[in-house]
Parts: C-alpha cells; sequence; structure tokens
C-alpha cells in the first residue's frame, strides 16, 4: 500500500513568536523549526502502518528549501521517500491544491496529515484535500486501525469520541494517541541521507486568504496574589474586580 | 443579502457556540448593512428550539430534518448545507469552530469555491477588502486576512461577540437536500460521549488539574469545585497521558483549546506549550505551591500554597458567596 504523510516546517513549541518588517513577516531569527507536533503523530502512525502493511511511505511538505533539514527528519524517522513542493505555503488552500495533486498522480491510498498546524491552526487542508479528490476526511483522529481496506478510526469529539468505520482511500488529520513519537536513531539518520527528496514545482498558484499582516496580543498585567488564608479574599475579587463569576 | 450560519446540535438542543455563531452573522449583517441571518440546522429537531435560533439573531431557520444528519457524517453535512446556502443565494458562511465544524467547513470551501479563515476572533473590516483577524501560532499572535474571493466562509473562535439573547423567533422552514448515498459510506459505529457534564471547549469557566494533584484520587476535589461554578474540568497533558483523567480534557498546545471566561489552574507549573491552550481565556487564577511556577506570570490571580488546603475552602467560600 501506498501512504503519503504531510509534514509542516514549523517553529519549536517553545519558540518566542515575533514578527518583522513592519509586522508583515514571522521573524525566524533564532527560532529553531521541528515538524509538527500533530504531524509527528501522522508520521509515527504511518511508519508502524507502512510496516503494518509492507507498502512505501512517503512525506511531502509544501515550503521552501530550508523545509528539506525537516523532510530529511520524516526520512531519518521512516518515511521511505520525500517530496518537497518548491514554494511559500501561501494558504490553506493553496497548500491543499498541492498535495491533492500529488497525492492523485502518485497513486496514495492512505493520506495522513496532521489535525492542524501549529502555526496557522486551520486544521483545514485535509478536508480541502479529501474534497478536491472525492475521498472521506476526519479529524482529529486519535485511533486509525487498518483491517484489508477497511478501516477503523476514534475521531475526539467535544467531551468525548467517536467510532467509525471507512473504506481506502482515505484521509485522516491525527492527534495523539494515535501513536508515540518516533525519535530518530542513528542508522535512520544516516541512511536518510541517501534516501530520494524529488523538488517538484506547485501545479496551481491560486490563493483565498494569505495574511497581509500580524500583531502580537497585548502584555499581561502582573499577578495579583492572594494570601492562602484569605480564600474567600479570592471569591470576592472575582466577583467584583474581575467580575466573572 | 443574507448571511448563512450553520448551526450544529447535540442531542436535540443546538449547540451554544453554534448560537454565538448566529449572533456573530447578526452583528455581521448590521456592520455591512445586509439583510437578515439564515440558520441551517440539520437533524431532528423540535420546533420550539428551531425558532429559539431566532433569539440569538436570525430571521429564518432552514431545516433540514433527514435524521441520518443526527449524527455528524462529515461528508452528508457538507453536502446538506452546501445546498442549502446556494439556495439562499447568499455569499458570506458563519459556523463555530469545533470537530465537526472544522471537517465541515475545509469541504464546504472546496464546494462552494469559498475563501475559508478558521479562528476568527473578531467582526471583519471592509475597508480595502474583506479583513478577517484571526488567532494564530496557538494564541501566541493574530493575523489579519484577506479574503479575495467572492464567497466566504468563516470558522469562529469562541467568545468572538457576545451571544444576543434578545432576538424574537425565528420563523422556521423546512429545506430538502439531496444527498448521495456515499456521502454516508463511513459509518460511525459508536460514540462515547460524557454526560450531564459541562464540555470543556465550550465552557465559560474551567478547572483544571496538573500533575500537582499526585494521582486520580484526589480528583474529587476538584469536581467539586467545577460543580460549585458550574464548570468544566480540565488538565494537563501529563495528567491526560498517564491515564489520570480522559484525554478530551487535556489543554494546551496539543489538546484543547480553551477560551472561557475563568481559567482556574490547580498544581498546573504552566509550560508554555500548556499555555498555548488557554491564553485565550479571559481571566486566569493559578493555585500552586510553587512562587516561582512559571504559570504565575500568565496569570491574573494567584494563590500560593498547598491545592489540598487550598481547593476545599475555595470550594467553601464560593459556596457561602452563593
Ligand atoms: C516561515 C513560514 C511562514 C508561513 N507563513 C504563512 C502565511 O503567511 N500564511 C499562511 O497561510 N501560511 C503560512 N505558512 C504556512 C503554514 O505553515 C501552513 O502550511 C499553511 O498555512 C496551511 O496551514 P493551515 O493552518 O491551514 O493547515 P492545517 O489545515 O492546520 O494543516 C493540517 C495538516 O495539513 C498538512 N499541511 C498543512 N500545511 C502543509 C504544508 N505546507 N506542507 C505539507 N503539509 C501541510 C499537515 O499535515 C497539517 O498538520 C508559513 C509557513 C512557514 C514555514
Ligand atoms: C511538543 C509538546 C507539546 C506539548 N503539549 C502540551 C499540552 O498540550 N498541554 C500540556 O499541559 N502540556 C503539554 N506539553 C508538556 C509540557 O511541556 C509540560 O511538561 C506539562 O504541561 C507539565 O504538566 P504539569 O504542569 O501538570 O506538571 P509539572 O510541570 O510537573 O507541574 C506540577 C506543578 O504542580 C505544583 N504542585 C505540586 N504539588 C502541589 C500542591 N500540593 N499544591 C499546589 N501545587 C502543587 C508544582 O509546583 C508544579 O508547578 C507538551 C510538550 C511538548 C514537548
Amino acid at each position: 500500500m501506498k501512504i503519503l504523510v504531510c509534514i509542516t516546517h514549523v517553529p519549536d513549541t517553545t519558540s518566542k513568536i515575533q514578527f518583522t518588517a513592519n509586522n508583515t513577516k514571522f521573524d525566524s531569527t533564532g527560532v529553531q523549526f521541528i515538524i509538527g507536533p500533530y504531524d509527528d503523530y501522522a508520521l509515527a502512525r504511518a511508519v508502524e502502518l507502512r510496516d503494518q502493511t509492507g507498502g512505501t511511505l512517503t512525506a511531502l511538505n509544501v515550503g521552501e528549501a530550508e523545509t528539506e533539514q525537516t523532510l530529511r527528519k520524516a526520512l531519518a524517522i521512516g518515511a521511505d521517500d520525500a517530496i518537497r513542493v518548491n514554494s511559500f505555503p501561501k494558504d490553506s488552500f493553496f497548500v491543499a491544491q498541492q498535495i491533492a495533486h500529488f497525492a492523485k498522480e502518485g497513486g496514495y491510498e492512505l493520506i495522513l496529515m496532521g489535525r492542524e498546524s501549529i502555526d496557522f491552526n486551520g486544521g483545514m487542508v485535509h478536508g480541502m484535500v479529501g474534497e478536491l479528490l472525492g475521498m472521506p476526511s476526519f479529524s482529529p483522529v486519535m485511533k486509525l486501525e487498518l483491517e484489508g481496506t477497511t478501516v477503523k478510526m476514534a475521531r475526539e469529539i467535544e467531551g468525548g469520541k467517536e467510532h467509525l468505520e471507512g473504506k481506502l482511500p482515505l484521509i485522516a488529520g491525527c492527534q495523539e494517541p494515535i501513536a508515540e513519537w518516533k525519535i530518530p536513531n542513528m542508522r535512520g539518520i544516516m541512511s536518510a541521507r541517501t534516501k530520494p527528496l524529488v523538488v517538484v514545482e506547485p501545479v496551481s498558484q491560486e490563493t483565498q486568504a494569505e495574511a497581509s499582516s500580524y500583531q502580537l496580543p497585548p502584555a499581561k498585567g502582573s499577578v495579583k496574589l492572594v494570601d492562602k488564608d484569605q480564600v474567600s479574599e479570592l471569591v470576592r475579587l472575582l466577583k467584583n474586580e474581575a467580575k466573572v463569576l | 443579502m443574507s448571511i448563512v450560519v450553520y448551526v450544529e446540535q447535540s442531542a436535540g438542543k443546538i449547540k451554544k457556540t453554534s448560537l454565538e455563531a448566529v449572533s456573530y452573522g447578526f452583528a455581521l449583517a448590521a456592520k455591512t448593512g445586509e439583510g437578515e441571518v439564515i440558520a441551517v440546522a440539520l437533524g431532528s429537531l423540535a420546533a420550539d428550539e428551531l425558532a429559539a435560533i431566532g433569539e440569538a439573531g436570525a430571521a429564518k431557520v432552514l431545516h433540514i430534518s433527514d435524521e441520518r444528519l443526527n449524527a455528524g457524517v462529515i461528508q452528508a453535512h457538507a453536502s446538506a448545507v452546501a445546498q442549502a446556502f446556494e439556495s439562499t443565494g447568499a455569499t458570506t458562511l458563519i459556523l463555530a469552530k469545533s470537530s465537526l465544524g472544522d471537517a465541515v467547513a475545509a469541504r464546504l470551501a472546496i464546494k462552494l469555491h469559498a475563501g475559508l479563515v478558521s479562528n476568527v476572533v473578531e467582526l471583519p473590516r471592509l475597508e480595502g477588502g474583506f479583513v478577517v483577524k484571526r488567532s494564530i501560532y496557538t494564541g501566541k499572535a493574530f493575523a489579519d486576512t484577506t479574503i479575495t474571493t467572492s464567497k466566504k466562509i468563516l470558522a469562529i473562535k469562541k467568545n468572538a461577540v457576545d451571544q444576543k439573547l434578545d432576538g424574537t423567533k425565528a420563523k422556521v422552514e423546512s429545506f430538502s437536500a439531496t444527498i448521495s448515498e456515499s456521502d454516508f459510506a463511513s459509518k460511525i459505529t459508536a460514540t462515547e460521549r460524557a454526560t450531564g457534564e459541562v464540555l470543556l471547549p465550550e465552557a465559560d469557566i474551567v478547572v483544571s488539574g496538573g500533575r500537582g494533584m499526585k494521582g486520580p484520587e484526589n480528583w474529587g476535589m476538584l469536581v467539586d469545585l467545577a460543580n460549585t461554578l458550574g464548570a468544566a474540568t480540565g488538565c494537563s497533558k501529563p495528567v491526560s497521558d498517564i491515564g489520570w483523567r480522559p484525554h478530551h480534557e487535556h489543554v494546551g498546545q496539543t489538546g484543547v483549546k480553551v477560551a472561557p471566561t475563568l481559567y482556574i489552574a490547580i498544581g498546573i507549573s504552566g509550560a508554555i506549550q500548556h499555555l498555548a491552550g488557554v491564553n485565550s481565556s479571559k481571566c486566569i487564577v493559578v493555585i500552586n505551591k510553587d512562587p516561582e511556577a512559571p504559570f504565575f506570570k500568565a496569570a491574573d490571580y494567584g494563590i500560593v500554597g498547598d491545592a489540598f488546603e487550598i481547593v476545599p475552602q475555595l470550594t467553601a467560600a464560593l459556596k457561602a458567596a452563593y
């Protein structure tokens, strides 16, 4: 079976978010980029399913040259080959069109993504690709088992989960506890250097909703501490000062 | 021109976040001077419940009563909503961000060739294009996003506007959508849902516990506090990883992002990944025995001390005050 996993190249979760060029560009000074944590779950599960089915696993990113280090990491964790669609990922629709095109061209039967990117937090690309390809798409998927062409899943809903059964081909946006994050080992890192990483050009330039400028939230005032022997004072403050009760 | 709002139901009740989306639509219609709000509701719903959507600002409700839509079958919902939307001639579709809403919105964006923006935090600006402010980097920043398509879809974050409560009953019309069998091909075989509790992503008050609570046997005092406040319970990631609490209560970067008016964090250190899930809260209270816990830097109010002593006192003080 051919499996595709879509990987974002995003700032590490501890990064300080800042912008430059008059608040129109993300400031990547000193920022470490990682595989999106949700994509990391998707990748981990994809490696397990590839091993289970004896198929192949391709990692794909839509991004500029600097994302290749992130794709190499996906190769080190276990993807067999990688595709980079050579363009700045302008918006979710732009990204979805590229993924849909190369997924179709490659004949992938299972497409795993993260539930959402941790930079733009859209949670949309999987559904868009699904509709573009006429495939069912599910997110956030916390369990995914293959039995032949039947896919058994659990999807998180508000306050619980839903158990689902679908058929391949299918797309899932993944989150924990679908699999444990995998850390690349030495052999993986060595072999990643020689695994194929193909660069392709985007098939469409169309966008619908591009970001034009950024803002940071206002700085938080300092905390008001209440003595531990005056707990009722906290209730009074919440009621009369913060007015949240 | 009208503004269409896709509303979700849970067990025959319209979700509160959806009513907020209706109110967002109402405020947007007032701002653009464009017509009325038409809500689209799916599945079995009582006539009263449908008409009550008017109180949040809808003039009309299109009801697609097909009972196969009671469950959140993503593709079928997308097809049904697309048809209802097209029938109105509207160009703007609003919905509340949710597990189902996101999945349906993404498919609708393609079906309708509409520009989609998620995590919208306020009404759009209309001078110099249709500019929407969205939350990005998990609440650590905002982006102004310009939608360039004629049709637009906005997935609204909780608390983007206040829910309107003083509207009049809406006119309810039934609408029949043609949904192909293939849209129902993936089956929901079972649903597990916490009952009788306030749902975390929708809660106005959240009581959340971390590893400082020492073990699942100590959650009773947090549940008591939550019940006193009508709050939902949440937790940090390690707490759900170890299995002290169910996964759907895990708050943070890789869990649920909450936006309550009050978030009470008990025995949680305040790691940046946890804060990412709570930074949209209006007011944050931290109870931690370590005065250096990073969470105090993100808090509005705090008590330094032992949760096992403070939490029962807080519950008692609240009960005494009400
Ligand atoms: C430095 C930098 C700056 C960026 N600036 C912008 C910007 O200004 N505006 C903007 O809209 N986007 C920007 N992006 C791109 C952003 O990372 C996303 O790729 C894109 O916006 C889609 O985001 P989303 O939140 O809708 O994705 P979601 O719908 O949240 O993503 C769901 C899943 O889709 C897959 N996916 C998403 N994006 C990609 C991708 N690029 N390649 C492969 N798989 C993907 C992943 O599996 C992901 O988990 C930037 C990226 C970088 C590295
Ligand atoms: C990629 C990534 C994603 C992550 N995503 C998330 C996420 O979504 N959500 C999340 O929560 N974490 C997330 N984490 C983990 C995060 O970094 C922290 O490890 C985690 O939040 C710590 O949980 P905690 O505060 O419960 O535990 P601890 O850090 O162990 O803190 C326990 C706190 O309890 C206090 N305490 C102890 N005893 C008492 C007492 N008797 N009374 C009062 N206070 C007491 C201590 O002083 C301490 O501050 C993520 C990490 C990574 C790397």
